[in-house]
């Protein structure tokens, strides 16, 4: 049961193949055997998810199902779910118990999903390799020595290792479409406002969007098919109709114009993952697509805006951590600046005291002008770029990142060298587009990714892109060979 | 550019972040770093250019002024450190 697709188990469920039950304990198992080498959750839901799935079973058998009843998956810890702790991989929030569900998570439970539980990732999302969790690292079930990309770095491990059919994540610069590369899955991150980000925790408000990560393009179009549409309750929410995500998935690539950025193909590129994105390309080729060259002028300027935008709006978000309402408290405060200093001094990490300081910088007086409306500025040149090479090309392709995964603690004590990782997917997220990572073959035994990025809302063609890909490779459905024993 | 570790005990009083003086150094040095590397925007011509502050040049929605949301005041004090008859309690602020 563990190796089918999303697909295949609402189907299997639908046959009585097997009982949500059954499916349920199947996986449950195979986190208790499996995860002590990985710590890709921070919570596991074992009884709510058995009790969700015994009360799917009863509609499935009633004849009432949803379009997800009786399927298990894996929600980010970033989201808030009502009763169960949501700690964003912070000790600021480890003591965090919701009392209401994010948007997203109402729509899963609505649908009939059950929540497993609750994944691991770098600390209020800020990270690109999952060592900034206040829970611990999470390890690459391809090799434990090696991280699994960040922030959404649980979410992809698990997935990987069969752990759960798909899972959630979040991309504020790449946090879904690195760890997905790093872990050989695919995912996608969503145009900007696509998903409700109502009970997200924030971290960059302008820049945060949820998107599924599972083994499949059609799992990601399926999941996206629930997470996707307006919410009232989110007023940076899209009001643009959503579609069927999965209507489009079988048209033909003949005629479809690929963009190929020269700056994603430079000298930072790893030569041997650049090798397997050439091949994918050609593949895609082969389908019928057409190969064009195209141009991002601004890109070596993504990295610096993004690094002034984001900690900007963090700084802002994370000010409302102050010990009072909800969340960690120091001991024994003094006055009232004791209170705030300390219990913030305490329940922030590292990096995420590194990114309010930033923030805090570009924000006040007399350097706003130099800093965040520069940026500002320069995030809509990076956009305008984008814009000119659709008016030539449908979609834009290279690899998700400059190399495979790297190993644990390689980059943890250099800031600036950590953030180059995310050199190819920052400016998707400052141009708000949609952009999906799709395995591609494998470097030394270590998974690669194909980035494809679209036009606002056109998620319907990347997903069709990646699912073609899909039907003439099978980088997809390669298992790492310690995560496939266990429990079946 | 040179930051001094005064500024940066300034920031983080202003973000209201306790540095413990044997971290401010390298909290110091760090944040050069990223200030250092921040700074190739300043090279660039931006004259002229809108800033963006939404990727999809989105503006505020309005709502209709009227109350939707229920009072959840025991839900949201019951996870609080400290409250007491329906107040959060802090140290005290006024002598």
């Amino acid at each position: 049961m563990h190796n089918k697709s999303v697909a295949q188990l609402i189907a299997g469920l639908r046959a009585k193949h097997f009982s949500s039950v059954e499916l349920t304990r199947c996986f449950l198992d195979r986190i208790g055997s499996l995860d002590p080498q990985l710590n890709s959750f921070i919570s596991v839901t074992e009884d709510t998810a058995l009790a969700a799935a015994a009360a799917a079973d009863q509609r499935l058998a009633d004849g009432t199902a949803a379009e997800l009843t009786g399927v298990p998956i894996a929600h980010k810890d970033i989201f808030c779910t009502q009763g169960i702790r949501t700690s964003c991989g912070s000790r600021m929030l480890d003591n965090f118990v919701p009392p209401y569900d994010a948007t997203l998570i109402k729509r899963f439970d609505e649908l009939g999903a059950i929540t497993l539980g609750k994944t691991n990732m770098d600390e209020f999302a800020m990270g690109s390799s999952n060592e900034n969790s206040y829970y611990g690292p999470v390890r690459n079930p391809w090799n434990t020595d090696l991280v699994p990309g960040g922030s959404s770095g649980g979410s992809a491990a698990a997935v990987a290792a069969l752990l759960a059919p798909a899972a959630t994540g979040t991309d504020t610069g790449g946090s879904i479409r690195q760890p997905a590369a790093f872990c050989g899955i695919t995912g996608l991150k969503p145009t900007y406002g696509r998903v409700s980000r109502l009970g997200m925790v924030a971290f960059a408000s302008s820049l945060d969007q949820a998107g599924p990560m599972a083994h499949t393009a059609e799992d990601c179009a399926l999941l996206l098919n629930a997470m996707a549409g307006h919410d009232p309750l989110d007023s940076t929410s899209s009001p643009e109709p959503t579609q069927d995500y999965t209507a489009q998935l079988d048209n033909k690539l003949d005629g479809l114009r690929i963009g190929l950025p020269s700056e994603y193909f430079g000298d930072g590129l790893d030569a041997a993952t650049g090798e397997r994105i050439d091949a994918a390309l050609q593949q895609l080729e082969a389908q019928g697509a057409t190969l064009v060259e195209v141009s991002l002028p601004n890109s070596q300027l993504t990295i610096p805006t993004y690094y002034v935008i984001a900690p900007a709006e963090a700084s802002t978000n994370l000010s409302r951590f102050d010990g009072v309402r909800y969340g960690h408290r120091c001991t024994d405060p003094v006055d009232l600046h004791d209170l705030y200093t300390r219990t913030r001094g305490e329940g922030f990490g590292d990096e995420v005291k590194r990114r309010i300081l930033v923030g805090t910088y570009a924000l006040s007086a007399g350097y706003y002008d130099a800093y965040y409306k520069k940026a500002q500025q320069v995030r809509r040149l990076i956009q305008q770029d984008f814009m000119r090479c659709f008016e030539q090309v449908d979609v834009i392709a290279g690899p998700t990142t400059p190399g495979p995964a790297f190993s644990l603690g390689a980059k943890s004590d250099d800031p600036v060298a950590m953030y180059l990782e995310d050199v190819y997917t920052l400016a998707v997220n400052l141009a708000g587009l949609p952009g999906m990572s799709v395995p591609a073959g494998f470097v030394d035994d270590k998974p690669v990714g194909l980035q494809l990025i679209g036009q606002h809302f056109d998620e319907a063609r990347l997903l069709n892109v990646a699912h073609q890909y899909q039907q003439v490779s099978d980088w997809h459905l390669r298992q790492p060979a310690a995560m496939t024993g266990g429990a079946a | 550019m040179a930051i001094e570790q005064d500024e940066i005990e300034k920031i983080a009083e202003l973000a209201r972040i306790r540095i413990g003086d044997d971290q401010i150094g390298q909290v110091t040095q760090r944040i050069t770093e990223i200030l250092g590397m921040v700074d190739q925007l300043q090279a660039v011509d931006t004259s002229d250019v809108e800033p963006m502050a939404n990727p999809l040049d989105a503006t505020q929605r309005l709502r209709a002024d009227a109350v939707t949301e229920v009072n959840r005041r025991e839900a949201f004090q019951a996870i609080a450190p400290a409250v007491e008859n329906g107040l959060y309690l802090v140290p005290k602020v006024i002598d």
